[in-house]
């Protein structure tokens, strides 16, 4: 866990109103495993106040990357910023996507900016396993398909691809899958990940989900994320320290 | 080496500096201790315990706000027992003075509470936790009524000789009472203040954004009301106050200090920006030197109105 100013080398809009940051942090580069997120503090001044957290969303050398879209206040200023401007990182935080399982297909299945953390899953995974990558989004506009492999598509509004949600595309996918080995990575709203963990389960589907929530610090101590634990019912896990990557079986989404 | 002494007192316990980390702002000390060297800070205060573990609030806990943010954690935290067997041992390496923020629903359960840890040398003072917005039974019921805070500060003088302090709630309206009443019963020092009572609704689903609803608003949005609140405490009482409130550098400090805080406490902060503690000491000691400040502690109550 570091805290560094790191700066900007360049911001892409790699589709419309989707940003790339690229930043040069060695320290953090070295370190950081696919899933885990950084803490940013986007301005020095008061509003916003807190930092805002950002799935790592690859790692090029000593680069890292983080995939947004303009939110809110925070998001509004990073989007603003420029190559050389420096922005206040605590990273590498929480537990990220485990792939040392016993598996031989990766199968990607995250909705809008769900899609966030899995180019560098991408990279990492790309020469061992087959990879297979089903995205999905309200409206063509948010399926964001950067940087994944062997993509499907889904939309709600069926403006792209197959015209439902991603996890019905899974789905349908499945019995063609049925001879491989296979492990779910998810990411995206709740609703999705609910749907996709119901799934898996029931289909024996060893699958781990990148969650979401708001928090205040990113590691640990202002318990602000809570989420509520299979096993544990008296007490919650912390998505910032003890995710915010999960196997499914563990959480209730 | 430098001139400046930094060293504060709150009762009969000597801090290195007025530097104190918030309770609920630093769990039990092991994840900030990955950022900061805990040996230079004043005193650390935990996260309030209870008697028994307290899972705390479901989701959603917090929201941020303009210049602020809401919590209602509901009070989470291990217990004193898995505390005393778990956490205290990591604390003991550190030379920090340790404060156990105690929170309880009953008088009763404040002086178990009180009895359990008293015995463990680490602890050098216990703050008493009346003001917690967070929580359907104690909390804000203790906080905001005289002579329960009288009773609690009376019941758990009544079992540990160690500095007890105070920490009283901003939702009432004349804070001094409270102070004074702390004072008559025995208690040390008061701290000043906890959060203040808000709330936040989402617009489209006409929901509270925080799944308590009522929650508890820190950050630097509140504090010119924790400032006042210390004065009046200051103005009226003649008791060692704690300021606490929105404190984001080390001008933050000395203004409390101005205005009556004999030593201060870093709260959300710490959230943003865990290293701020150690700068702050430093940026405080060049302002000492500056102004020709022999020792920190003459800042305080040295307000010219």
């Amino acid at each position: 866990m570091l805290i560094v100013n790191s700066p900007i080398e360049e911001i892409i809009e790699i589709q419309k109103d989707i940003f790339l940051q690229k930043i040069y942090s060695p320290e953090i580069a070295r370190q950081i495993q696919p899933g885990q997120f950084l803490n940013i503090r986007v301005s020095e001044t008061v509003t916003p106040l807190l930092r805002r957290p950002f799935s790592v969303c690859d790692v090029e050398g000593d680069y890292i990357f983080i995939m947004f879209n303009i939110f809110g206040e925070g998001t509004k200023i990073l989007s603003h910023k420029h190559k050389g401007d420096t922005i206040d990182i605590i990273g590498p935080l929480g537990n990220g996507f485990n792939i040392s399982d016993d598996f031989d297909t990766a199968v990607i299945v995250a909705g809008g900016l769900g899609a966030a953390p899995f180019p560098y899953l991408t990279r990492l995974l790309r020469d061992k396993f087959e990879i297979l990558s089903f995205i999905g989004g309200r409206s063509k506009s948010d399926v964001i398909t950067f940087n994944l492999l062997n993509v499907k598509t889904a939309t709600d509004d069926g403006s792209l691809g197959y015209l439902g949600n991603v996890v019905q595309l899974f789905e349908e996918n499945l019995t063609s899958l049925k001879n491989k080995k296979l492990k779910v990575f998810g990411c995206g709203p709740n609703a999705m990940l609910r749907a996709l963990k119901e799934i898996c389960i029931s289909n024996n589907i060893n699958c781990e989900v990148s969650t979401d929530s708001a928090m205040a610090c990113g590691f640990g101590i202002c318990q602000g994320c809570p989420i509520e634990s299979t096993e544990q019912k008296d007490k919650y896990l912390l998505v910032c320290k003890d995710g915010p990557v999960f196997n499914a079986k563990d959480v209730i989404i | 080496m430098s001139k400046v002494d930094l060293s504060v007192n709150i009762a009969s316990l000597k801090l290195r500096n007025p530097i104190m980390l918030a309770s609920g702002t630093v769990g039990y000390g092991n994840e900030i201790a990955e950022f900061i060297d805990l040996n230079k800070i004043g005193a650390i205060v935990t996260k309030s315990l209870s008697l028994k573990p307290r899972k705390g609030n479901p989701p959603q806990r917090i929201t941020e706000t303009p210049a602020g943010m809401l919590n209602a954690i509901g009070l989470a935290n291990v217990g004193v027992e898995v505390f005393v067997k778990e956490k205290i041992p990591f604390l003991k390496q550190y030379d920090v003075p340790l404060i156990c923020n105690i929170a309880a629903s009953t008088v009763e359960e404040y002086v178990e509470c009180t009895k359990i840890l008293n015995g463990e040398e680490t602890i050098k003072a216990f703050e008493i936790n009346v003001s917690c917005p967070n929580v359907k039974e104690g909390g804000l019921q203790f906080g905001n009524n005289l002579s329960a805070v009288g009773k609690v500060t009376e019941k758990v003088r009544a079992v540990t000789n160690k500095p007890l302090i105070i920490k009283l709630s901003p939702n009432v309206s004349y804070i001094s009472e409270f102070a004074k009443v702390v004072k008559d019963e025995g208690g040390d020092a008061v701290s000043a203040i906890n959060t203040l009572v808000g709330t936040a609704f989402n617009i489209f689903t006409r929901k509270p954004k925080v799944q308590n609803v009522f929650a508890g608003l820190s950050g630097p949005a509140i504090k010119p009301v924790a400032l006042a609140k210390v004065l009046e405490i200051h103005q009226k009482v003649d008791i060692p106050i704690i300021g606490i409130g929105g404190i984001m550098n080390w001008k933050d400090v000395v203004e409390f200090m101005i205005v009556g805080a004999s030593a201060v406490q870093i709260g959300t902060l710490n959230f943003i920006d865990p290293t701020a503690p150690i700068k702050i000491i430093e940026e405080l000691e060049k302002y000492c030197e500056q102004m020709n400040i022999n020792s920190i502690s003459e800042l305080t109550g040295s307000y010219i109105i």
